[in-house]
Order: C-alpha cells, then structure tokens, then sequence
C-alpha cells in the first residue's frame, strides 16, 4: 500500500518520537541517584539518640506541612511548643529547631530540594548565617 | 447509563489493581515492567494508527473554508481561513491545534416560539481549551521527575503554575484548571440528553481514567505525601534503562502509575488518538487551492481517448471526398 505525502508524514513521526522520548536522550542516559543528604553536623554529633522530631519516613514525605502548621500555630495562636508522637517536646522554630541540627543546608535541605525542582519559600525570609545568596 | 456504569467499574478495577498485586508481591509488574510496556504500546501503536491513515488517498481539496479564497487580486482573501498555500495551511492548523478554532465556531439551537434560535456556545470550547491546556502543562510539570539536571524551563513551567502559592505545598492553577474542564466534559455527557444518547463506553472511560490519574496525583500532593525522592529515583531508573528495586511508595501512587500506564497503552486503540489525527484532518490540512492546480484521482483508470485530431487524421480523405470541412489540409 502507498503512503501519501510520505515525506510529511515521516517528518511528523520522527518529531513525535522525539518530542516523546525527550527524558530517554536528555539525560544521555547517565544514572542520577538520589541524593544522600549529610547528617555530619556539630550538633548532631553531640546527639545520644540520632531522632528527629518524628520518624525519618513521616519527616521525608510530611515535613513541609509540618513546618507550614508551626508557623500558622506559633505566629498566629503564639502556641510556641510542638508535642511529637513520642511525648518529647520541641520548640516550634525553623531556625531554633530545624536548623540548630541540621546546619549544613547546602548538604541537607538543598540536595533533595533541587534534585526535585521543590523551591520552598522558607529561606526567602530565614537566613542562614554564613551563606551567599545567589 | 449502563455505559456510564462500566466505564465507572473498570477504572475501579484497575485502581483496585495495585492492591491486588502487591497482595501477592508483584509491585515490581507496576513498578518496573508495565512501565516499558505501556510505553512501548504508546509509540508503536500510534505510529501504526498515523501510517494506517497515511495510505487512505485524499485525492480532491476537500478544505472547509471560513473566508474568502485567493482569486483575482483586488479580492480581498483571507490566508488563514481559506488558505491557499503552505503557510496558510500551517496558520490554519496552528489555530486549530493550540486554540481549537473549529469548536470556537460551536452552536447551539433552541426552539422559542416554535421557531428554530441558533446562538453561539462557547462552553465547551472553552473548557475544552482549559483541560488540554492544563494538560499539557501537568504533563511537562511531571519531568522534573524525568530529567537530572533538571532544565530551568521545567522550574519556571511549575513556578508560574504555582504562582499564587495557595497552601504548602503550593496549589497548581493547572491542577484546579484541569478538574474544572474535567467535570465539565463529564456532566455535559451525563446531563445533556442527546450526549447522553451517543456516548459510548470509551467516551466515559477516557475522561474517568484521566480523572482518575488527576485525582490520585492531587492526593498524593495535598493529601498523602509520596517520598518524592524515591518517585524520581524509579523515574529516572525506567529512563535510564537501570531498574530500580521499587521502594514502598504508597498505595495512591501506585494507583497513579497503574492509571497513566493504561492510559497510555490503551491511547493508540482509543478516541484519544484525535491527537495525532488532528494533524491528517482533510478539511483543515489541505489548502484550498483547487482553482490554481489540477489534483488527479491517483486511482483513475487510463482512459483510451481519440481527439478530433487523429480522426480527421484517420478519416482525412473521406471527410474531402464528401465535402465535410477539415482544419488541416
């Protein structure tokens, strides 16, 4: 059987697997793991028990609502103090409580963040002593 | 209604799909090998549907025009909606891919006063508008899952997307955009009578299955947050072609993937195939030139004519001998 305007037909072909494709050739296949976030801080060295505020698998996936809540309860109701699943008690506070442990954002907050195109407004106000904006 | 009702308990099948796998330990089926498949079902298949109408001949222009076409040059034509060339043509089908010009044009009639009203209705063009577009922008969203380093256009792309920055994380417009173009389409099926009557079965499960895929990506971002690093970790393992072991995602993205893998395996056999059959449309893609070039029949038999030139020239000395006239002595 003939093809009709067999040139344009393969031209939009060749376009439309191209276009499709774009994540299989952009990459030129190189394997890009997820990042491993740095936990080799000051403060953290110091720690008996290695916890954060709650488990490592709810901070992952949870910890910018989490965040988001502190900040409507502290700001807005002045409630100042988080009550975690375990009973320890902590002071809602990004740059009080966050980033007292983890004060290497370059190595921590960032690599997951960029890795995942996530821009998180918190910094846009939150300074971290010592880093050069960009 | 009965359609409405299968297409409802097959899409609740298949979100009930991944449950039952992972029962019996099979995510990696989801997870690492359905994705080659469907991905594989997509290009193959669609390839062979555009071939398959390549060869239908479209011997004759049969472009339906909307302006005035090119003739004598103190007429006024109109390229676009009549073109006669190339650029025209391409013109015509920019509107008609971007903007879906021909349904801007919809109408609608109502009898009042036992006379027939015709109005324009712009409805579903509009909502059409607003679900593809979202669409696409939803799906360009999503390769920042795909690609490491991720490109800044898919940082700019989501950051206008979210840029009201409603809730943490931040709602996108087109997420909103596309459940409102979505429940449109859907209703005007279910509610208007005469839709009712000619919808099929996969008139209804193509908007459920995206209405699916919509509802379960909202959840994971509002509602269930998913480990993102370990999505784009198995992302980038499919297009590297380097497996990754499926870490416990959820159960909402496994739903998700089960969804979109249908989807889009099932793309080639379905109506959804518009998108590639927009493009070899014959009333849009075929520029309005029958007055300038002669299109033959590709099919037509080889006619055997005689002119009157060779039958005078057969008949030459007859035609002299009773007196007829000849034009060549």
């Amino acid at each position: 059987m003939k093809i009709y305007n067999g040139g344009k037909i393969v031209a939009g072909i060749v376009i439309f697997i191209i276009v499709v494709t774009f994540p299989f050739w952009y990459g030129k296949g190189k394997p890009s793991p997820p990042p491993q976030l740095s936990l080799d801080t000051p403060a953290i060295a110091q720690l008996q028990d290695k916890r954060c505020v709650e488990d490592v698998n709810f901070m992952r996936a949870n910890h910018m609502k989490l965040l988001d809540a502190w900040r409507d309860e502290s700001v807005r109701e002045g409630k100042r103090l988080y009550t975690a699943k375990d009973g320890r008690t902590f002071e809602k506070s990004l740059s009080g409580a966050c980033l007292k442990c983890h004060s290497n954002k370059e190595q921590f907050c960032d690599r997951c963040h960029n890795y995942l195109a996530a821009k998180p407004s918190c910094f846009s106000c939150h300074n971290i002593p010592g880093e050069v904006k960009k | 209604m009965k359609n409405i009702g299968i297409s409802l308990i097959a899409v609740l099948i298949l979100a009930a799909l991944p449950t039952a796998l992972s029962a019996v330990g099979l995510t990696g089926l989801i997870t690492n090998i359905l994705p080659y498949v469907a991905i594989a079902f997509f290009l193959i298949g669609f390839v062979f549907r555009i071939l398959l109408w390549a060869k239908s001949p479209v011997p004759f222009r049969i472009s339906t025009t909307c302006g005035q076409g090119k003739s004598l040059p103190w007429i006024k034509s109109n390229p676009v909606e009549s073109p006669a060339g190339y650029w025209g043509v391409i013109a015509r089908m920019a509107q008609e891919v971007f903007l879906f010009r021909s349904l801007f044009r919809n109408t609608d009639v109502a009898i009042v006063d036992g006379r027939p009203v015709y109005g324009s209705a712009k409805w579903l063009w509009f909502c059409g508008l607003l679900f593809h577009w979202s669409f696409a922008i939803i799906v360009l969203r999503h390769l920042r899952f795909f690609v490491e380093p991720i490109a800044p256009w898919i940082g700019a792309l989501s950051a206008l997307d979210g840029f009201f920055e409603i809730g943490i994380p931040t709602l996108y417009l087109s997420d909103a955009a596309i459940l409102v173009g979505l429940t449109f389409l859907f209703l005007r099926r279910v509610v208007v009578p005469q839709m009712r009557y000619i919808s099929l079965f996969t008139d209804y499960f193509s908007l459920l299955l995206i209405a699916g895929v919509v509802t379960t990506g909202l959840l994971m971002r509002h509602f269930f947050p998913a480990d993102l690093n370990a999505v784009k970790a198995l992302a980038m393992g499919w297009v590297t072609f380097s497996p990754v072991v499926p870490q416990e995602i959820s159960a909402v993205f496994h739903i998700h993937l089960c969804f979109i893998f249908v989807l889009l395996a099932w793309f080639p056999a379905s109506k959804l195939m518009h998108a590639g059959g927009i493009f070899l449309s014959p009333t849009r893609n075929l520029a309005n030139d029958s007055r300038m070039q002669r299109h033959i029949n590709p099919w037509n038999a080889p006619v055997k004519v005689h002119t009157y030139e060779e039958y005078e020239d057969e008949f030459r000395g007859k035609m002299k001998a009773s007196g007829l006239p000849v034009e060549k002595e």
